[in-house]
């Protein structure tokens, strides 16, 4: 079996069970399941293929979670355009926290990010229309594109899963596409990509600008599922969960993320009464991620398939 | 006036706390190329051991000032071989994952124990009291945070800077296989070095007790200020991160009086505009 047609049947698999899920487990869960994997394969595309590590990825989903959520219940505007809302403001804040960010690489990267992330966090606190400690609640999820109404999970769930389609495609086609490439080789080595005329700082800010935006959609379609925005969707434990996220998934696979998050929102949902506790698990679970599993699931399990189908290196 | 120089007195306890962090930071990264994110966890649980050894054991501050720090080292120690030691040669961003995810372990423990509420740990008695400055009245405790974290740094920054020991530690940040070549432990010295800036942080973590509530998120909440210090300052020096850490808390104490909203966003704030200016940061050379 060749990678191309592995790949043809992993699609086929994850539409098929996207497309079935709301029937199988809780909808609003498989939502939360894809709005969280959309996020995670937006910062994949930034960790896994430029190689940036962004630990203020939270600002953009936060951000975005709530300006949708002011459009949809202060200006009562329609779904679409609270969720483009939503998505504009994070590219915009992509777009200036990446420039600069990238002027600084590798950790010092992922400290400024986390610094502008803590910018947003305070700011979201302060602003008086944010709802300080209580969050936005009861946001209305209104109608779609004039006509369909998300008042039932099953057609709130289909909208969400076409949108996260949509994502979802454009990260892989940006993942295969030259710029993929480009972006690879600059994290492979920086300064020959350098040497060979691609101008890494704008491939970099591409990369983030549009890793951005889609954590802001996935923020946007959160703030629509859950119906409300809090501050636990800009505070660091957010940029710290899809880290994990990516790295249990396998970061650098295409995959990857999306089982990630289905795994970490599940065990989430299994200690939510068990308080602090989901904390020092998370911890535990980044700790043996670093020291024994850096390849993640679908890492491993690519290394396994190419090993016994194509016989190729690891 | 008088709350002018009041907030700058608070800026200057926040900025030694932060020049004694980012100063750990600096000599943990310069050496084993790891960002140490538990730092900040690092720095609570001296706080919390400091609190723990007065509640239960009934050890007092100056004893806690010693064998707080000492037992923290020893911490360090052990999570640098069982745990650090294995990413070596990797990216170090594992490094960074790895100790945010010991920062987890410890705050949830915590958070577990103790809850959200944070604990009070009271002024040591030969410290108590104050002095009238006549523009101001200074805490007695306040002023010999100020006094003995200028001497640890300056300590630190004469050990690194002067000794034969700081030309090892030097030499093994510019090029730790040469350095073993001449025959440097250089291995030890790693887990050493790490022991030390743990040692440091616990320091800090005893001195702030009586200073803040203590409570499982406080080193959190310091550690991204003391990143944005970092990259404010740079980690090539140890002078400049000591300079940048006093000075970023004298900055908050100032917006904290001119525009109090603003206080808790101005270091990220001048960190944007450092990175517009100087992407290097102020001290740093660019690599």
């Amino acid at each position: 079996m060749s990678g191309r047609a592995l790949r043809a049947w992993a699609w086929a698999a994850m539409v098929l069970v996207g497309l079935a899920a709301p029937y199988l487990v809780y909808p609003v869960f498989a939502m939360n399941v894809l709005c969280l994997a959309l996020f995670a394969s937006a910062f994949n595309l930034l960790l896994g293929y430029a190689g940036l590590l962004s630990f203020g990825h939270a600002a953009f989903l936060g951000s975005a979670a709530y300006v949708t959520g002011i459009t949809l219940r202060t200006w009562g505007l329609p779904t679409e355009l609270g969720v483009l809302a939503g998505t504009a403001v994070a590219t915009l804040l992509g777009l200036v926290f990446g420039a600069l960010a990238i002027r600084r690489s590798g950790i010092y990267f992922a400290m400024i990010t986390l610094g502008f992330a803590q910018l947003v966090y305070f700011l979201v606190v302060q602003l008086p229309w944010t709802g300080g400690e209580d969050g936005l609640q009861g946001i209305p999820r209104g109608k779609a594109l004039g006509v369909l109404a998300l008042d039932g999970p099953i057609t709130t769930y289909y909208f969400v899963y076409a949108a996260f389609l949509a994502g979802f495609w454009l990260i892989q086609r940006a993942i295969h596409s030259p710029f993929g490439h480009v972006l690879r080789a600059i994290r492979e080595n920086e300064p020959r990509a350098l040497s060979l005329g691609y101008d890494v700082a704008r491939y970099k800010l591409l990369a983030f600008v549009l890793s951005a935006a889609l954590s802001g959609l996935a923020g946007s379609l959160k703030a629509v599922v859950l119906q409300f925005a809090s501050l636990s969707d800009v505070h660091w434990h957010r940029s710290g969960e899809v880290v994990l996220m990516t790295l249990l998934g396998g970061m650098g696979t295409v995959l990857g993320p999306s089982v990630g998050a289905l795994l970490v929102v599940t065990l989430e949902n299994y200690l939510a009464d068990v308080g602090s506790w989901v904390t020092v698990i998370t911890g535990a679970v980044f700790v043996a991620c670093v020291l024994a599993f850096r390849r993640g699931i679908v890492g491993e399990v690519r290394a396994l398939v190419r090993r016994s189908f194509i016989g190729g290196k690891p | 006036m008088q709350a002018l120089f009041g907030q700058l007195l608070v800026g200057l306890i926040n900025g030694s706390f932060y020049a004694l962090l980012s100063l750990g930071l600096a000599i943990i990264f310069g050496l084993l190329n790891v960002v140490n994110f538990a730092h900040g966890a690092q720095y609570m649980m001296g706080a919390f051991a400091a609190w723990m050894a007065a509640t239960y054991l009934g050890v007092g501050y100056f004893w806690a000032l010693l064998l707080v720090p000492a037992a923290m080292g020893l911490v360090g120690v052990a999570v640098e071989r069982l745990l650090l030691r294995r990413l070596y040669g990797l990216d170090n961003l594992y490094g960074l994952l790895l100790t945010f995810g010991l920062t987890l372990i410890a705050e949830g423990l915590f958070h577990q124990a103790y809850g959200n509420s944070g604990s009070t740990y009271p002024v040591p008695a030969a410290l108590r009291g104050g002095v009238n400055l006549g523009f101001m009245y200074l805490p007695l405790y306040r002023a010999w945070v100020v006094v003995v974290s200028v001497v640890v740094c300056a300590a630190s920054w004469f050990v690194i800077e002067r000794t034969k020991l700081g030309a090892y530690l030097r030499a093994g940040t510019e090029n730790p296989r040469l350095l073993q070549a001449f025959g440097v432990n250089v291995p030890l010295m790693f887990t050493l070095t790490y022991g030390f800036g743990v040692a440091l942080a616990a320091f800090a973590g005893v001195m702030a007790a009586p200073v803040y509530q203590v409570t499982p998120l406080m080193g959190s909440s310091v550690i991204m200020v003391v990143f944005a210090v970092v990259v404010i300052g740079g980690m090539g020096s140890i002078a400049g991160s000591i300079f940048t850490g006093i000075g970023i808390g004298l900055v908050e104490g100032l917006t904290r009086y001119l525009y109090p909203e603003a206080s808790s966003v101005v270091v990220f704030v001048v960190m944007a505009l450092v990175l517009l200016v100087r992407p290097a940061g102020l001290f740093g050379r660019q690599r």
